[in-house]
């Protein structure tokens, strides 16, 4: 303690930092044990158990007796597009609460999803699309409804809770776009109607997994490689700026890469209730104040779908999709924001 | 002397002269008249005058009469709906003192909604009156539960929380409606009708239970408008000049959720009608909720009507529901609404 204290400043921040970002990284760690091993529980435990041993071996490419099937094709899609779809909603959703500073603005609640939700429901059940055109579409739509928002929350400078308010009035349009077209649509399915309006994991097989695996990889090296410029917007645009941050450009590609994230997740699973909306501030509770938590969102995010998706499935008295399940535990987190808040304007 | 204070409140109001409000009340009962008959005669099927004339004699002897009589109810409830929810919005933009309360936005409809299908679901509830009665209750616990959230924390009610609490009241609840429906084969297909709302199969069996409730619910808002006047001053003001002030206040929203759940019972959530009417009508008639509450009622319902044709134009041969017409007419409101620096302060 004294020692520490006669060190000089510098050395002493170092050292401070050098703590920080072990402790981060010991975190991130955890987390992604924990979902590991999150992620094996629901491939050996379902309608019936599978010994370890026999789903190590179905994953090497060996034909198990009564296992092959169930775990190929029903259990190992559904982990692994819940992993993936989370871990995209998480990291975007917190580098739109991180760079708005407003826990309230996430893509999900600001209709960004919503917009991305409409151009793949539009694409796939009026126009007959799949694969990358309709991420593509979903990416799209999902920039075009962020400009727009931006643009028309943008008066006398740019309001957080102006936002939000157009963002509510837009996804209540662009929700009942999508209960149009899908009621409209000639084989419609409740099943097909709450993928697009809450998220479902249901009947996504591995190869929707190669987009959401691309995203990430792309635009999620692309946020982990900003985060620092991230960090010093959150001091405002000047201060950043003095940072040596260049705004206009660093912005533009932080806001393509969170809704590049989003949009991909949304055109396979839907927009997944709430996730990009929980998993910052969840993800700032367990690492910690300090730098932007971008790889604990991402992992708290997967986490979240992983075992909102367990629970639908098999925790509750009937099968419902998570976005069912995340949307009951979300609502109520919400309603606490909103009591909690210091009455900062509605207008 | 009350009146006169009432007036002082709402400068805007002198600039509405009797005259000319009597004017715009022609003006509007006689658009309302045109929509009714426009409604009657328009639709996916093209039908002659003589087959209007005995159609709305109820007569049904040959294709086009008939169809001219299924629509007659149709107009009826989207008229009725419209009414209600334009009368409830401004009410509820008066009693929160909020520019953008609306039955949609704050989850009323979402509560109405979930009330009814536990209902189906759970107690085996059938009818049109023990829907309705279900609905009410649920509409009255969403707003009850919506505005103590809202209000909660420093800052009072802002527009800006309740409207947050009223967008994450209606996901709760419409993520509990699917949890309940979906396992319920029986009543799976109802659920349509519960995320659009619609007036196309109406019959007058469905439409006259429901009329009770909305007559009491118009009589008490429109009873309000004198409370509503006051409490637009401020809760202290108001008391001050001899308001009681939770009693304006309870009364003014029982009203407006027996208008709103009467409403959701019969034609499903219908969004956005009671936030824009009363905006529309503030330009009309002013602030006085005297004359704005009927205003608001009689707007409510062309605009219903109207909505309800443009569906059925705008999609032929098939129909867009009233409810996806009004979101799609209403949100860019919503968004001007939020964008105007002053909005007027209720």
């Amino acid at each position: 303690m004294t020692e520490a204290a006669s060190l000089p400043l510098a050395a002493r921040i170092a050292a401070g930092r050098r703590a920080r970002t072990r402790s981060r990284r010991r975190i991130a760690g955890l987390l992604a044990a924990v979902l590991a091993a999150g992620g094996a529980l629901t491939l050996m435990v379902g309608q019936s158990v599978t010994p370890a041993m026999d789903v190590m071996r179905v994953l090497a490419g060996q034909d198990v007796p009564g296992a092959g099937f169930t775990i190929r094709e029903l259990r190992l899609p559904r982990a692994v597009l819940a992993v993936l779809a989370g871990m995209s909603f998480g990291l975007g959703g917190v580098v739109f609460q991180t760079m708005l500073r407003n826990p309230l603005a996430s893509p999900d609640i600001i209709g960004i999803s919503s917009g991305a939700s409409a151009a793949a429901v539009v694409a796939i059940v009026v126009l007959g699309w799949s694969g990358a055109a309709v991420s593509g579409v979903a990416i799209i739509a999902g920039l075009v409804v962020a400009a727009a928002i931006y643009l028309l929350a943008l008066k006398d400078g740019l309001s957080g809770a102006r936002m939000i308010l157009v963002g509510i009035g837009i996804s209540a349009m662009l929700d009942s776009l999508i209960a149009y077209v899908l009621l409209g649509a000639p084989s419609w399915t409740l099943q097909d109607a709450l993928r697009w309006l809450t998220g479902s994991t249901n009947g996504v097989t591995l190869d929707q997994a190669v987009p959401i695996s691309c995203a990430l990889l792309v635009f999620g090296g692309l946020l982990i490689g900003l985060r620092r410029n991230l960090d010093a917007m959150r001091l405002g645009d000047d201060a950043a700026a003095a940072l040596g941050v260049r705004l206009t450009r660093d912005r533009a590609l932080i806001v393509l890469s969170a809704v590049g994230l989003i949009a991909v997740a949304t055109a396979v699973t839907g927009p997944i209730a709430f996730i990009a909306f929980l998993s910052g501030p969840i993800a700032t509770a367990i690492a910690g104040p300090g730098r932007p938590a971008l790889m604990p969102a991402a992992l708290v995010g997967a986490m979240l779908v992983l075992v909102g998706d367990y629970a639908g499935q098999h925790l509750l008295p009937a099968r419902v999709p998570v976005g069912v399940v995340t949307g009951a535990i979300g609502a109520p987190y919400l309603l606490y924001l909103i009591v909690r808040s210091h009455g900062q304007g509605g207008r | 002397m009350k009146v006169v204070a009432a007036e002082d409140a709402a400068p805007a109001g002198r600039r509405h002269g009797r005259r000319g409000r009597l004017a715009w009340l022609l003006a509007v009962l006689a658009l309302l008249a045109a929509a009714g008959g426009v409604s009657i005669g328009v639709g996916t099927r093209e039908v002659s005058l003589p087959d209007i004339l005995n159609g709305v004699q109820g007569r049904t002897d040959t294709l086009a009469e008939a169809v001219v009589a299924v629509r007659v109810p149709r107009t009826i409830l989207a008229a009725l709906a419209g009414g209600a929810l334009g009368l409830a919005g401004a009410v509820m933009q008066g009693v929160t003192r909020n520019p953008l309360a609306d039955p949609g936005i704050l989850g009323v409809n979402a509560g109405a909604g979930l009330a009814v299908v536990i209902g189906i679901a759970w107690f085996g509830l059938t009818g049109t009156l023990a829907f309705v009665w279900t609905a009410i209750l649920g509409a009255g616990l969403a707003a009850a539960f919506v505005y103590a959230v809202g209000s909660l924390g420093r800052g009072g009610a802002t527009p800006l929380k309740l409207a947050l609490a009223g967008a994450a009241t209606s996901i709760a609840a419409s993520s509990f409606t699917t949890a309940i429906v979906l396992p319920r084969g029986d009543i799976a297909g109802g659920v349509r009708s519960w995320q659009v709302g619609g007036v196309g199969g109406a019959t007058y069996d469905a439409i006259l239970p429901c009329l009770p409730f909305l007559l009491a619910g118009l009589s008490l808002s429109l009873a309000s408008a004198r409370g509503l006047n006051l409490l637009a001053l401020g809760d202290e003001a108001a008391a001050g000049l001899g308001a009681r002030v939770a009693w304006a206040r309870a009364g003014a929203a029982l009203g407006a959720v027996l208008l709103c759940g009467g409403t959701t019972a019969i034609c499903g959530p219908i969004g956005f009608v009671g936030l824009v009417v009363p905006h529309l009508c503030r330009l009309l008639v002013g602030v006085d909720h005297r004359w704005l509450l009927p205003f608001a009622a009689l707007t409510g319902a062309i605009l219903l009507i109207a909505a309800d044709i443009l569906g059925r134009i705008v999609a032929r041969p098939s129909e867009m529901d009233v409810g996806i017409v009004t979101a799609f007419v209403g949100a860019p409101v919503f968004v001007w609404i939020v964008r105007q620096r002053r909005v007027r302060e209720l």
